[in-house]
Formats: C-alpha cells, structure tokens, sequence
C-alpha cells in the first residue's frame, strides 16, 4: 500500500447525504479487475448517459474537478455494499481523502486497507468546507494525517480522529498480513486452545 | 456481566495492538464476486491458511431463468457473467475450498444455503464478502460483511484486525398484527434510526417478538441490521436456534453436540449486561410497511402518504426528500395505496426462505398477478421445500413466475434487472437508484404485500385482501 502522508490539492465538493455504495459503483462494473477502468466506474450513473456519453452539468465532468483529489461530501457516504470497487473507483478518479461527516462502516474499512483516507469531521464543518468550495470553484485543501488535520479552503484547520494503528498503517504504507503474520505464535497457542475448548470447531 | 457480543468477541482474541483487535475468525463465506481476493492471493502468491474454513456459493451472477439454468454454464450469452462463475469454479478448486454451486442440491445465496447447511452456529465469528452477513447474527454469533482486502487477510491469515465497536440493544416486545411481517418490523426499526442510526454499533435484538419469531423471521431481521448502518446484528441462541441447526450438515453431531450445546447456553447476555445504547419498539403499532424513497429508512406504513418536502421543517431533508421524489417519479401527499407497479420480485436474502414463500403464496391463490412476478427462492432446498408443498403451482397457477435459486434482481448483476423507470414492488434489501437496473425504481416491502401488490398492480395494503386468519 502506498504510504499516505500530506495530501494538497482541488477538493471536489459532492454536496449530497447519502451517497451510497450503488451510486459510488454500479453492482454491474463489480466483475471489472481492479485497474485503469475505475477512472470511468467512479459515480458512473451520475458522470455518463446511457450512450456513454459525459453528462456536462456533472460536478466530476467540469474542469477544475477532473484534478480532484480531495471529496467533501454529505453524511452517511458509502454506505450499503461492501464491494471495494466503491474505493477502486475514487482511487482510479485520482481521489484519495474523502471528508464526510460519517461513513458506511464497511467502506470506512475498506478505505483504510486501499490507502484511502476516510476524514470524519463534524457536520457543521463539513457544511462550512461545501459552502466554501461551492463559492470557489477548483479550491484546494490540505489533509495531514501525522497531524490529524484538515486545511480548509478558507486557511482554517480542522483536526480529526483516527484510531492510532490505522493511521500508522496508513502513514508507513504497512503491508498489513505481513504485520499479522509477526503474530504466527500468538495465532498457534489461540488454534490450540480452541482445538480443546470448542473440539466441533476445530479444523 | 457480558452482552452476547462481548462474549463472542472475548473469545476471539487472538491478540491487541494500540486500539485494534485481531479477532480469530472461524467461518469465511464467499462468492463469485470475490474474484479481487483470489486474483491478489495470486499476485502476491499466497496460500489460504485454513481452506476447510472457507465457503463458497455462487449466487451472485447465477441465472434464475430455468432455461439458462438447464442450458448449463457453457452456453451462458455474456462471456463476463460466465467468466464470474467460472473464476469462482477453478479457484476454489485451485485453493481446496468447498463450493456450492450450478447444479449442486446445496448451491443458493451464501445466506440462505450457509444457515441451511449448519455453516452459522453459536458464538462464533464469522465473515462473509458480503454486507448482509449480519443475516448469521440471528444464530447468536458476530457475523458481519468485510471487503475483498479483508477477506485476502482472512482466508490467508484465518484472523481479521477490528476496533471494537459499540453495544446496541434493540428491544422489540408485543404482540404483531395480521399482516406484519419480519420485514415490516426492521423497516419500522430502520425508519426509526435511520440508515445511519448503528454506525460503530453491533445490535443485538431482544424483547418477547424476537423470542417468538422463527429462525427465518430472525434472519430478515439480522439481515437489514447493515441497512442502519450497524456492524453486526445478533439474537441470543435459545430453543429454536438448537432445533433449527440439530442434525444438519456442518453441526456437530452425538457428544460433541452435546458439549456444543451446553456451551451455547451460556452465550446470552447477562440479565444486568450494559448496553451502549438502548432503542424499544412495540410490535403492536407497526403497520405493513413500504418504502417510497431512494434508501431504506425512507419507509412508511401503508396505510400512509408521500412524504411532502416542503412540509419538511429540517433544509437537509426537504432537499433528499425532494431528490428522492424526483427519482422515484412520485408527487407528494399522494396515498402510498395509488402508487401503480409495473413488476414485482419475491426473493433476495432478505425475504426467499420457505416461510416467505408460504406467505407469499397463501396471498397469490387469492388472485392473479396482473403485472409480471417472478419468485426467485433462495436455495435450492428452499425451492424444493416450496415444490413439495406445492407453492410453485400456486404460484403459475396466479400467473407468476416460478424461478431457480439466486440473489437475481435484487442486485441485478446476472442480467434479471428493471428496464429503466420501471417501477418494482420488491422484498430485497436496497432501494438505491440503479440497485435493480440503472433507472429502475423500487419499493422495499414483505413478501406477503410484494404478492398483494402483484394482484392489484399497485401497492396495497395486504390487510384488505383478507386471506389468513
């Protein structure tokens, strides 16, 4: 996983609750191997006709946001799915923070694993970061996860929570079954003792 | 004093680090959609630690047409649909894992055939690549959906790093209407705490309704728990559960039951056991309901009306409300009883069990389906089961359509989908735009009023067709 230290850039503002996992990635591009053609999957439905066609009053198709690596966007995002290709698809678009007052608990995950950060902030921060984007078109922001702080448009920060291993996986890009597999004696003493407490488990 | 969560989890510690968990996992349930896990195994040559603890359903990108079904996977029209099914085919047996697939008496949605099977037991963890995993919750166990990252770390490592989430008990007591179903209980459920209300929680269901409802009933329960945002969702073990798993394949059987058994007993939580967090609902004042929106807590009794958005005092609302009209093609205060369909599905884990398909089938003998309904059972077994009762002929009997086992339209990734603005009475889990077909619309609803809504082309409220009781 590529190491997530500071991120500076356009930060799109996707001024919508909800955005849900079947918005993010329609199920049918779930079969798609993971690669260059999440650049198109990311919001599909919104982004393209049905004649495949750009949909030119969509925010990701206007010129500042094709640069866009920073979403700020409304509460409740990602939920639904656990498919990761919600996460492959803002990784392909070029995005890799998104701020939102909550997330989906299985798409908060699965962004961590993809070196994709999930920014929690309070709702009326969330709304203050819209408001400004909305006002300047193609703004930039800063996310600094040693520091655990957002940079608004406006040059405020906002510090945010992370939980403490997550974001030294994130900051040092940690192969995370190496780092489990530093716990094999651990994980042999628990199989035996399960082996003697539950037997009908046991392999 | 433990809840039931804790319990399980406590069990489970492998090992802690910092602010995270690494929790021993004792059943991973997968399908032809986890086709990113196999395709990093190989990238990074890696072997699954415990194929004996991996399970593998195709369901997915099956067809249920009966006619593609018999034709066999070769003859499948779109090479990428039969690619999905065949990848699934040659890594499993690449990876020794067991697998429930075309033709086998076992194969069905790994929600339905996984319990069927004995696969969900207990106090124990299990994962799945799918978010409805929180359906084995209803054995009294920490089941819960993971992502293709996590599912590579689980079948290469047996074990899942996890930050604790938090406890919630949802008490549901009282006794449920004619016509209230499971469904209508978690859709009043979520309507209530919103699709956001369980983020960081598991639930555990609790109070006199739960007790009384059957191990399917408890499924469709478990299952929505993800659609409020919620972890996990678990039901205490109790006499039911033990008679629903006794005798089927993967439980233990003779002495080993026994002692199964006797630890299982010890699995609910404590009478004084703390809760984070506590929400009550009273079964008797839940109505049959339907969604009328764009996600699941956009539901309402039948009996009711479209929401108007500019009744709406909170700005945030008005303006969802408003979006989710306008994709659902649907006028404010109009009676949720006019609102006309165009198909109807009756399936997805949610609600294809034999006890849905019961329901469903003593409201379609009342009539006949006057727009096109499929019931696409959940399992093979389920199908059978339902065949032997003779629901199946009901069903044909009514006019609708009698399909083989599969996830089908409710996530609409094997070709059985809406055509767009098509508007569909359905009992699955996601009333996303685009879940049943780019443009399709869909109202979320029980069996019983899916089947209602077939006979009268519109919603209906399944009371006044009168039938049972």
């Amino acid at each position: 996983m590529e190491p997530f230290t500071t991120l500076r850039g356009i930060a799109v503002p996707l001024d919508e609750a909800n955005l849900d996992t079947n918005q993010l990635c329609p199920t049918r591009f779930n079969k798609v191997p993971k690669g260059p053609r999440f650049r198109d999957i990311l919001l599909h439905d919104r982004r393209f006709n049905a004649d495949g066609s750009e949909k030119a009053d969509y925010i990701l198709n206007q010129a500042p946001y094709r640069q866009a690596v920073i979403a700020v966007a409304g509460r409740n995002f990602g939920v639904g799915s656990s498919r990761e290709t919600a996460v492959f698809g803002l990784m392909g678009f070029g995005i890799r923070s998104v701020i939102a007052p909550n997330f989906g608990d299985i798409f908060y995950n699965n962004s961590l694993k993809n070196g994709l950060l999930p920014v929690r902030l309070p709702g009326a921060t969330v709304e203050a970061l819209l408001r400004q984007l909305l006002a300047r078109p193609g703004a930039t922001m800063t996310v600094e996860l040693e520091a655990q702080a957002v940079t608004g448009p406006d040059g405020a920060q906002h510090r945010f929570e992370i939980a403490s291993l997550s974001r030294k996986r994130l900051l040092r890009g940690l192969d995370e079954i190496a780092h489990t597999q530093e716990y094999a004696e651990a994980l042999r003493r628990f199989e035996q003792e399960q082996a003697r407490a539950f037997p009908w488990l046991a392999s | 004093m433990k809840t039931l969560f804790e319990k399980v989890w406590d069990n489970h510690v492998v090992a802690r680090e910092e602010d995270e968990t690494l929790l021993y996992v004792d059943r991973c349930l997968i399908h032809e959609g986890s086709r990113h896990t196999f395709d990093t195994l190989q990238e990074r040559g890696l072997a699954v630690a415990h194929p004996d603890k991996v399970f593998a359903f195709s369901d997915h990108y099956i067809p249920t047409d009966p006619r593609a079904r018999a034709g066999g996977v070769a003859n499948l029209p779109d090479p990428e649909i039969r690619n999905m099914i065949e990848l699934l085919e040659r890594n499993t047996d690449a990876y020794g894992i067991a697998r429930f697939g075309w033709g086998d008496a076992r194969q069905g949605i790994l929600h339905v055939a996984g319990p069927e099977l004995g696969l969900s037991q207990p106090g124990i963890v299990l994962v799945g690549a799918d978010s409805h995993t929180s359906t084995h919750g209803a054995f009294g166990n920490l089941s819960f959906g993971i992502g293709s990252s996590e599912t590579t770390h689980v079948v290469a490592t047996q074990t899942i790093w996890q930050r604790r989430p938090e406890t919630m008990r949802i008490s549901i007591d009282g006794t449920p209407g004619f016509g209230v179903t499971a469904k209508d209980i978690i859709l009043a459920v979520i309507a209530r705490i919103g699709i956001g209300g369980a983020i960081g929680y598991a639930i555990e269901y609790a109070g006199s309704t739960i007790a009384r409802m059957s191990m399917n009933e408890r499924m469709t329960v478990c299952n929505m728990s993800i659609e409020a945002g919620g972890r996990a969702g678990m039901i205490a073990p109790d006499d039911t559960t033990y008679e629903f798993l006794a005798g089927r394949a993967f439980t233990p059987k003779g002495a080993a039951w026994d002692a199964a058994l006797a630890f299982w007993r010890t699995l609910p939580s404590d009478p004084d056991a703390k809760f984070a967090k506590e929400v009550a609902l009273d079964a008797g004042s839940v109505v049959p309901m339907v969604t009328w929106g764009t996600n699941p807590e956009q539901a309402l009794p039948i009996n009711g009306r479209v929401p108007d958005p500019d009744r709406e005092t909170d700005g945030e609302r008005r303006g969802e409300y408003a979006k989710a009209l306008a994709y659902m093609g649907l006028q404010p205060n109009m009676p949720l009883g006019e609102i006309a369909i165009d198909r109807v599905f009756i399936g997805s884990c949610t609600n294809a069990r034999i006890d849905d398909l019961r329901a469903a089938a003593a409201v379609a003998k009342l009539g006949r389906a006057v727009v096109p309904a499929w019931v696409v059972p959940g399992s093979v077994s389920v199908k059978r089961q339902a065949e032997a009762e003779g629901l199946d002929r009901i069903f044909t009997a009514a006019g609708f359509e009698w399909r083989e086992a599969g996830c089908s339209m409710c996530t609409a990734i094997n070709g059985d989908q809406l055509a767009p603005g098509e508007r569909c009475a359905s009992t699955s889990n996601r009333n996303f735009q685009g879940r049943q077909g780019p443009g399709g619309r869909t109202h979320l609803m029980s069996p019983a009023m899916a089947a209602a809504a077939a006979l009268r082309g519109r919603l209906v409220d399944v009371r006044e067709l009168g039938g049972r009781n």
